[in-house]
């Protein structure tokens, strides 16, 4: 059961990527997630202006692209942007966190249009994805893509590993991570970064600049060769 | 360690005739029981998984399957299901409400000589636990298909379910209705005595010349609540003999006679960590799940001594 939008109030129109500092400002504006969730704001925005093949009219089509953030905290700047695309009204912003909101700090995919998992334990995103982009194909629906948001600390999780090598070897051609690095992992990736633990088991990688629209949408886009990918998204160290 | 029990084996049939009837019944796997499963898995790579010894994977993998729409059958030995990955049950399945059937093998104590590692009696409190899932105990191989057939059926309905497998079983099936109710074996005055799947001959030895009712569960969550009453609400004495950690159902009995003033015995395994190895059979006399041990605990609890 979802809540579903109250009538009237869905904003059709899009919003602009400009617009979107006023939908966060909406939310509580100071929330403990904060920079979490703006290291985020851009490569969300370019999956839902740009990649992603699903609307609010689509939004529970089987053959909709489906968007998993893994790392559920810090989600305004997630919010922000289902709002601006129309999943849900822009007024329900303004009560984030509270007992009468659907909108929790971690978000709920059985109380938000939109959501497509319920998040906020970290490493659980990629291997449901994995499940997920399996499903797909066994249905027969080979079309839609399934995108995972992680974060660079939140691949500490050992849970990642597991599915980092097997989805390599079972060669899932529907399933992209976008990890974006801000370089808060307590230990780091090491000197070849998170890419090359990616790109032993068998992914295809990429790394670009996580506030550059253009080149993030380009490696969005682009088809995998045959197996799952990675774009490593850089953005400004945690700090 | 027994061999491999029949339970197994009638599961794989079922579940690999599921596969075949319903494009989109699948099956994942952590290794265990890959080779029960290599025929069906040649025959449906797609919906038949093996995902190596990665048990958090399995478990999330079944959720994911389930958020594309497809009905998953998740199954491993009992710790390594349960207990390993049980974050992955309570989000990726329960929380997310991504409906799965997971499906145990090894038990208490099927793995005796294998030692604590291969024992999960703790296993169907954790599950019992988790929102959105019924908990099923067939005590004999010919109840597993039923079971794993109604399980799969309802999740179309968003319930998940736990079918826990093991080598111990009764000498014949119980006609299993798969509507989760208690079966009445036989009827007495001073109580009633709930056997829990496979422990129901054992039960019924121990309280062979006892003026005390037998009643058999297979389903433990939700619990038979209306069945329970009808046959405890006379005596308001109820024993409970559960095959996994003692009391794990004492608390949705004690609540489902409410008002009614009863006494409840919860006997199963009173310890987790024996530090024993030996058979089956050594360990059910050491948790007093032997039909002496039953015996001593029902007469006492009577005032029969």
């Amino acid at each position: 059961m979802r809540f579903r939008p109250a009538g009237g109030s869905v904003v059709v129109m899009s919003r602009t990527y400009a617009e979107l500092a006023g939908l966060m400002t909406a939310m509580t504006g100071d929330e403990k997630h904060g920079p979490s969730a703006t290291s985020t704001l851009d490569v969300l925005w370019v999956l839902y202006d740009r990649v992603l093949r699903v609307s609010p009219s689509t939004a529970d089509d089987p053959g909709r692209d489906r968007f998993l953030l893994s790392k559920g905290h810090g989600p305004a700047a997630y919010y922000a942007v289902l709002a601006a695309k129309g999943f849900f009204p822009e007024d329900w912003l303004a009560g984030f966190g509270s007992a009468a909101s659907p909108l929790g700090y971690h978000p709920d995919r059985n109380l938000v249009p939109g959501v497509e998992i319920s998040s906020g334990s970290l490493g659980h995103g990629l291997p449901l994805g994995v499940g997920l982009a399996h499903g797909l194909l066994a249905r027969g629906l080979a079309e839609p893509r399934v995108f995972v948001l992680v974060g660079d600390a939140e691949l500490d999780e050992g849970s990642n590993g597991e599915a980092i090598v097997y989805a390599g070897a079972a060669r899932l051609p529907n399933l992209t991570v976008i990890a974006v690095d801000n370089q808060s992992s307590t230990w780091g990736w090491g000197s070849g970064g998170i890419e090359a633990h990616f790109g032993v088991a068998g992914w295809t990688v990429t790394r670009v600049d996580g506030r550059d629209h253009g080149a993030l949408a380009v490696a969005l886009s682009a088809a995998s060769g045959g197996g799952p990918s990675l774009v490593v998204a850089s953005v400004e160290r945690k700090g | 360690m027994r061999v491999v029990g029949d339970m197994r084996e009638a599961f794989r049939d079922a579940a690999v005739e599921l596969v075949e009837e319903d494009p989109l019944t699948a099956v994942v796997l952590a290794d265990i029981s890959a080779d029960l499963f290599a025929k069906a898995m040649a025959r449906h790579p797609s919906r038949v998984l093996n995902v190596g010894i990665r048990e958090q994977l399995m478990v999330s993998v079944g959720g994911g399957l389930a958020l594309a729409g497809m009905r998953p059958i998740v199954h491993t030995y009992a710790p390594f299901l349960v207990e390993r990955a049980f974050e992955q049950v309570k989000l990726d399945i329960g929380h997310q409400g991504a409906a799965a059937v997971l499906v145990s093998v090894g038990a208490s104590y099927d793995a005796a000589r294998s030692g604590r590692t291969h024992q999960a009696p703790e296993d169907v409190l954790l599950v019992g636990a988790v929102p959105g899932f019924s908990v099923h105990v067939p005590g004999h191989p010919d109840e597993v298909a039923s079971a794993l057939r109604s399980a799969v059926r309802a999740l179309g309905s968003g319930r998940s379910a736990y079918i826990r497998l093991s080598t111990e079983a009764n000498g014949a099936a119980r006609a299993v209705s798969g509507s989760g109710r208690l079966q009445v074996i036989r009827e007495g005055s001073l109580g009633v005595v709930v056997a829990v799947g496979p422990l129901l001959d054992t039960v019924l030895d121990a309280v062979v010349d006892l003026d005390v009712g037998v009643a058999y569960a297979t389903t433990v969550r939700p619990f038979d609540a209306d069945g329970l009453r009808a046959v405890a609400s006379a005596s308001g004495v109820v024993v409970l003999v559960e095959p996994y950690l003692a009391g794990t159902s004492s608390a949705v009995v004690s609540s489902a006679l409410g008002a009614l003033p009863h006494r409840v015995l919860g006997l199963g395994i009173r310890n987790p960590e024996l530090r024993r190895y030996g058979t089956p059979d050594d360990h059910a006399r050491m948790q007093g799940l032997d039909a002496g041990g039953i015996r001593r605990s029902v007469t006492g609890f009577l005032g029969l001594t």
